[in-house]
């Protein structure tokens, strides 16, 4: 590098100052907007532990004043929802999945791997579907959810070893893939039927009622290790996803990152299913993400417009879902899709090409 | 001197298409080779090889005396890829953002220190792009974003700068700046291994050519290279010959 006198330094050090107060309301807005999603998906995750510790001493009196709080709500707004611990648990899954949805969907949709989400939530659900037909036949009592996330992550791994074989994401494999799993899924709930009568369209639509205790637990779980897993690849993840090929000069293990994001795309995409549904589960990875990169001013600002559009959608959904007494699914991806028309309007109607090559 | 790049015999085909057959060259330290051929030669798929972004079909690659597969710092290497290889047109990444990521390789899992974002802007003054920092690559023209990305292998600080056409669509005056930037860099020790279509560029500042088309048809100092009959050999076998200015 060549030889900087003193005055350089300090040139460079008030620029940054500059750009950096010129846009502090902005980033203050979005910092505020980031901390009120994570306090909200602690404070889920926090209802999803006491309600698991309910007997123990301390938790149950904790657990006591959350219902009261949950009663004074349902007074507030003259609904018959937040009284019930099982609203909470669905409510506390919906957030959470408005969290880590979109920041895994950052990078997937940068990496234009977007059909890669919609092909594991097919893959969940001949789990979803497989599950429930272990519990007919063999009497297991496990959750289904847990067989979905095996299925789902040896999915994401064969998808991966799949797009290792050809050239490009999105290929006429993954749609083989994507089709071919929702077709044994579809099979398996056809001969379980007889045997179990299974209330599969849950899970095809998503609905706040299929939500179950151990579903929530399991998305708090998940949760945790995906935004941890995030936080700790930001760098690699972001280098690969923008240029793969000075990445893997870089040294990256470009492959074990690939991996790693279709494996986390694959657990988010389990536990949003529950709330979303197969079909509309994908749009969660994309939607938010879509509309945060229509006005974002830098990648790290995308990752934090994108949990925030997708927080914004998961409440506004559930308001819609529970005043309306619709399904949850399409009032979140409606409602994400309204952010994103504003965000299009935002940025002067300019839609930016995401899926294409610039 | 202490070889970078050694390929011994090395082939590669992309399915029959043979792109490169039998090439040996070493690549010593502090050298500044200049890769020509025609379009189509198999300058860019040697590049690869030389980075182990290809492995060889037959033949021996080693990097930093080592062989190929066991180089596991990329700190060492900075490369400037073919443009348009990266999502620069699409993705919100300010330039900043992509020339921070020269530093990855450094810091791995841990945090960017006060030394990586040093290094950072005094990449971004080299190139003159500090008023750009807080821009989106996408807003910018060609020849900034190129400059961007000379930036990133800049801040890498390594010992080794691989460049694949890394002016493409940048003005002249500031790739006169950067090919002189290039010297110095050379001057302090710094290996370069270049590919430009610009032949009299290449015949200026490298002191090492080599000229390929499929098979190496020169590899020596410059001035054996301009003596030779290398270049119109080289262009002769796919029946376009290109005129470039000489020196």
């Amino acid at each position: 590098m060549t030889g900087e006198g003193p005055e350089n330094t300090s040139d460079d050090a008030g620029t940054v100052d500059a750009a950096g107060s010129t846009r502090g309301p902005r980033r203050t807005i979005e910092l505020a907007g980031v901390a009120a999603a994570a306090a909200l998906a602690a404070a889920m995750i926090g209802f999803v532990l006491l309600y698991w510790a309910q007997d123990l001493p301390i938790a149950s009196e904790l657990y006591a004043g959350f219902r009261s709080v949950g009663r004074v709500m349902d007074a507030a707004f003259g609904t018959n929802v937040f009284r019930h611990p099982f609203m909470w648990q669905s409510m506390a899954t919906g957030v959470l999945v408005g969290v880590v949805a979109p920041l895994v969907g950052t990078f997937l949709v940068h990496r234009e791997m977007a059909l890669i989400g919609e092909t594991l939530a097919h893959t969940a659900f001949a789990g979803v579907a497989l599950g429930f037909l272990l519990n007919a036949v063999t009497g297991w009592n496990g959750p289904m959810l847990l067989v979905a996330l095996v299925v789902g992550i040896v999915g994401a791994l064969g998808v991966q070893w799949l797009t290792e074989r050809t050239d490009a994401y999105g290929d006429v494999p993954i749609a083989i893939m994507l089709s071919g799993s929702f077709a044994v899924g579809t099979l398996i709930v056809s001969y379980g039927r007889g045997l179990t009568g299974i209330a599969i369209e849950g899970y095809l639509f998503g609905n706040l009622g299929v939500v179950t205790v151990e579903g929530a637990r399991l998305m708090a779980a998940l949760s945790v290790v995906v935004v941890v897993a995030v936080a700790a690849t930001y760098k690699q993840l972001l280098f690969i996803t923008f240029d793969e090929q000075a990445a893997r000069v870089a040294r990256l293990n470009v492959t074990g990152y690939n991996t790693l994001l279709v494996v986390l795309t694959a657990v988010v995409v389990v536990g949003a299913m529950q709330v979303l549904g197969v079909i509309l589960v994908a749009a969660m990875l994309v939607v938010p993400v879509a509309a945060a990169s229509q006005i974002a001013r830098s990648f790290r600002e995308t990752t934090y417009l994108s949990v925030i559009f997708g927080q914004l959608s998961v409440i506004g959904g559930f308001a819609v879902a529970i005043g309306g007494e619709l399904p949850s699914g399409g009032s979140i991806v409606v409602v994400a899709i309204g952010i994103y028309l504003l965000a299009v309007a935002a940025s002067g109607f300019s839609v930016r090409a995401i899926s294409t090559h610039g | 001197m202490d070889p970078v790049i050694e390929l011994e015999n090395v082939t590669f085909a992309y399915g029959d298409t043979v792109a490169v057959r039998d090439v040996s060259l070493t690549v010593e330290a502090g050298d500044f080779l200049g890769l020509v051929g025609p379009n189509g030669s198999g300058k860019t798929t040697l590049l690869h090889l030389m980075l182990g972004l290809h492995t060889p079909d037959e033949g021996t690659v080693r990097l930093f005396d080592r062989p190929i597969d066991a180089v596991e710092d990329g700190s060492r290497i900075g490369y400037v890829s073919q443009r348009a290889t990266s999502r620069g047109g699409t993705m919100p990444v300010t330039v900043r953002e992509c020339v921070t990521m020269g530093r990855f390789a450094h810091v791995g899992h841990g945090r960017l220190g006060e030394a990586d974002r040093e290094a950072v802007a005094t990449a971004m003054e080299t190139v003159e792009i500090v008023d750009l920092a807080d821009r989106l690559m996408n807003e910018l023209s060609g020849g900034q974003r190129q400059r961007a990305y000379i930036a990133r292998a800049l801040a890498s600080e390594a010992e080794l700068l691989a460049l694949d056409e890394p002016t493409v669509g940048v003005d002249a005056e500031s790739r006169d700046a950067f090919y002189a930037l290039l010297d110095r860099l050379n001057d302090d020790g710094i290996t370069i291994v270049l590919i430009e279509h610009d032949i009299g560029v290449v015949t200026d500042r490298a002191d090492h050519v080599a000229c390929i088309n499929t098979e190496l048809y020169h590899h020596g100092d410059t001035e054996s290279f301009v003596e030779s009959d290398a270049l119109a050999d080289a262009y002769g076998a796919t029946g376009q010959v290109v005129h470039h200015h000489h020196p």
